[in-house]
């Protein structure tokens, strides 16, 4: 699994490496590397500091797609009890890319749905690497509509390089079954929390990604095209994929600044997969914390109006253009 | 010379330019649709003199601070184009009709969609809800504009949102699918028309014909993602020739409240 470590991560799993190598010798009895080890596991956890307080844009695209990365499933089965996979979208096909199904969050019924990456080769293959045909949108539109008939509140993960570029996935009208996504969950009279947990890839993330609350995770990454895609486009050259991820403003402390998300979560240093049972306390606080904020904000019976007319200005508020009002120059 | 002729990009044929005018920029061979500018959608859209632009005043900021290498490129397309940016709207009769009506022009940064294309858009829609009235919404784009990052993005959201009030006002929206209406914007307010028209072999889709070929590693098929190809798969209602698109959209908006007016 050695193509599971990144680069910024070698000379932190050398010195780890060392380390281990030492308590091995320290149990042997023989000499006492207790002091020796002591060091050197301070100056792995000041390495750890400094390589993660320093990330470049590109870097945290790699973490996000990191394949030790918690995935949907990891959080769904972590944070919440009694999941219930429901699959298909009743009109062709179950698309693996997306899991949707029931679940509690402490006790509470939601509609969960998300973008499901594989761990491994065979099952990324099997998902598509999470990325959605129009049957994975249109299973998760089905469900939601669920959701709002049954008053259950909507959690949906989002982690895909995109919507799956295929000539099947085009003839059953990918653009359409985005489009449709997107109007029918601005409109879903029920508390819908997005949680961006990877990659946020394109049209293809935010098929699943219009809600009340958008999170993210403190390496996750949100863009309108992949870094090389970008640098390919701009400078014929998808090598230029880093310098391409900064230009795009995708980390989630970008977003913040940018008003595109609404809260960072805090992951473990060295990142989500170093110690997952952190990172999914942190996600389902978060998601509780905002579940409530969204509910006390209302009272019955205007509460579903209210609720979609925020969500309305939400996204409505969102850009930055230029507007000559009588020779004035104003910016917003 | 130059001026007085143009090559067909369909059949290579060169064609006499005013013959190629006369015929609406239809190539008189072979048919083929050559891209039109804003202006020439709206003389061929709209009757004669009844366009009242809306929003004339916004143009793009840089909110992501990229500096020259984007502001000097909109600055150009805006000498080139005489538009402010990728999108004019406003209301318009259309055959007697009264209507909200919106022309992206790819000539402007290809129509792409950023910050100021999503917020017309919007505002458009919300005018139409405003005043009752069906909203036609002609679109040319590659999608959502790189420069403006995932603002450009949240454009898809924000204007797919507008439209769904469009709906529950019970207002008519129809949507004119021209060459090319990809990506970003064939993902969001350009395939939620209420009937979706689009001109002869316009390129649509949501994902480009390289990265398909890239990921899949065979030749797409011939006609792939053309209006043809849509129609075929159930995803529009009607392919129109540009000498019938006003014509056919002034008799759709009779079947829409707010039509009639
Ligand atoms: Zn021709």
């Amino acid at each position: 699994m050695s193509d599971s470590i990144l680069d910024i991560e070698k000379p932190l799993e050398k010195l780890e490496g060392k380390i281990a190598e030492l308590k091995k010798l320290n149990a042997d009895g023989a000499i006492d590397l207790t002091e020796e080890i002591y060091l050197l596991e301070e100056k792995a956890l000041r390495l750890k500091e400094e390589i993660f307080r320093n990330l470049t844009p590109w870097e945290k695209v790699l973490l996000a797609r990191h394949m030790k990365r918690p995935t949907a499933l990891d959080y769904i089965q972590n944070i919440f009890s009694d999941f219930i996979e429901l699959h298909g979208d009743r009109l062709f096909a179950d698309d693996p890319a997306v899991v949707c199904g029931f679940a509690k969050l402490e006790g509470r019924s939601i509609l969960v749905t998300g973008h499901q990456k594989g761990k491994e080769t065979k099952e990324n293959l099997r998902r598509n690497f999470g990325m959605a045909s129009p049957e994975g949108f249109r299973k998760a539109a089905r469900l939601m509509k669920l959701a709002e008939k049954f008053h259950l509140p909507i959690i949906s993960f989002i982690d895909t390089p995109g919507a799956y570029p295929g000539i099947g996935a085009e003839e059953r009208g990918q653009f359409v079954a985005i489009a449709e996504n997107l109007k029918l969950m601005s409109r879903l009279k029920v508390p819908i929390v997005v949680c961006v947990i990877g990659e946020g890839g394109s049209g293809g993330a935010l098929g699943l990604g219009v809600g009340d609350r958008i999170l993210i995770l403190e390496h996750a990454v949100y863009s309108v095209i992949s870094p090389e895609g970008c640098a390919s486009i701009l400078w014929r050259d998808g090598k230029k994929a880093p310098e391409a991820a900064s230009f795009l403003h995708l980390t989630a402390q970008d977003l913040k600044k940018l008003k595109v998300v609404d809260e960072v979560i805090p992951e473990p240093l060295g990142g989500a997969h170093q110690n997952p049972d952190i990172v999914f306390e942190n996600v389902k606080i978060s998601l509780l914390k905002n579940l409530k904020e969204i509910e006390a904000q209302y009272s019955a019976p205007s509460f579903e109006e209210s609720l979609i007319e925020k969500r309305y200005q939400k996204f409505r508020k969102i850009g930055i253009v230029m507007e000559i009002v009588e020779s004035n120059s104003k910016k917003y | 010379m130059e001026d007085l002729w143009e090559k067909c990009p369909q059949c290579k044929e060169v064609v006499y330019r005013k013959a190629l005018e006369e015929n609406l920029k239809v190539c008189p061979k072979c048919k083929h649709h050559f891209r039109l500018t804003a202006a020439e959608r709206i003389a061929l859209t709209a009757d004669e003199m009844t366009f009242k632009e809306l929003d004339p005043f916004l143009s793009p900021g840089d909110p992501l601070g990229i500096g020259k290498s984007y502001t000097e490129k909109c600055l150009e397309d805006e000498k080139k184009t005489g538009l402010k940016e990728a999108v004019l709207t406003g209301t318009a009769k259309i055959g007697g009709v009264s209507a909200v009506l919106g022309v992206m022009d790819f000539h402007y940064r290809g129509g792409s969609m950023g910050s100021v294309v999503g917020e017309k858009i919007t505002r458009a829609i919300e005018a139409a809800v405003e005043s009752q009235k069906p909203v036609v919404m002609i679109t040319a784009s590659g999608g959502a504009r790189m420069q403006e990052g995932t603002l450009s993005l949240m454009q898809m959201a924000k204007t797919s949102a507008a439209v769904a009030k469009l709906n529950e006002a019970g207002l008519m929206y129809l949507c004119v699918l021209t060459d090319p209406t990809t990506a970003g914007v064939a993902a969001s307010f350009a395939s939620l028309g209420d009937v979706i028209l689009a001109e002869p072999r316009a390129l649509i889709g949501f994902t480009g014909q390289r990265v398909i070929e890239e990921t899949i590693r065979q030749k797409l098929p011939p006609g792939f993602q053309l209006s043809e190809f849509f129609l075929t798969h159930g995803m529009i209602d009607l392919i129109v020739e540009r000498r019938l698109l006003k014509e056919t959209v002034a008799r759709l908006l009779q079947y829409g409240k707010g039509g009639l007016s």
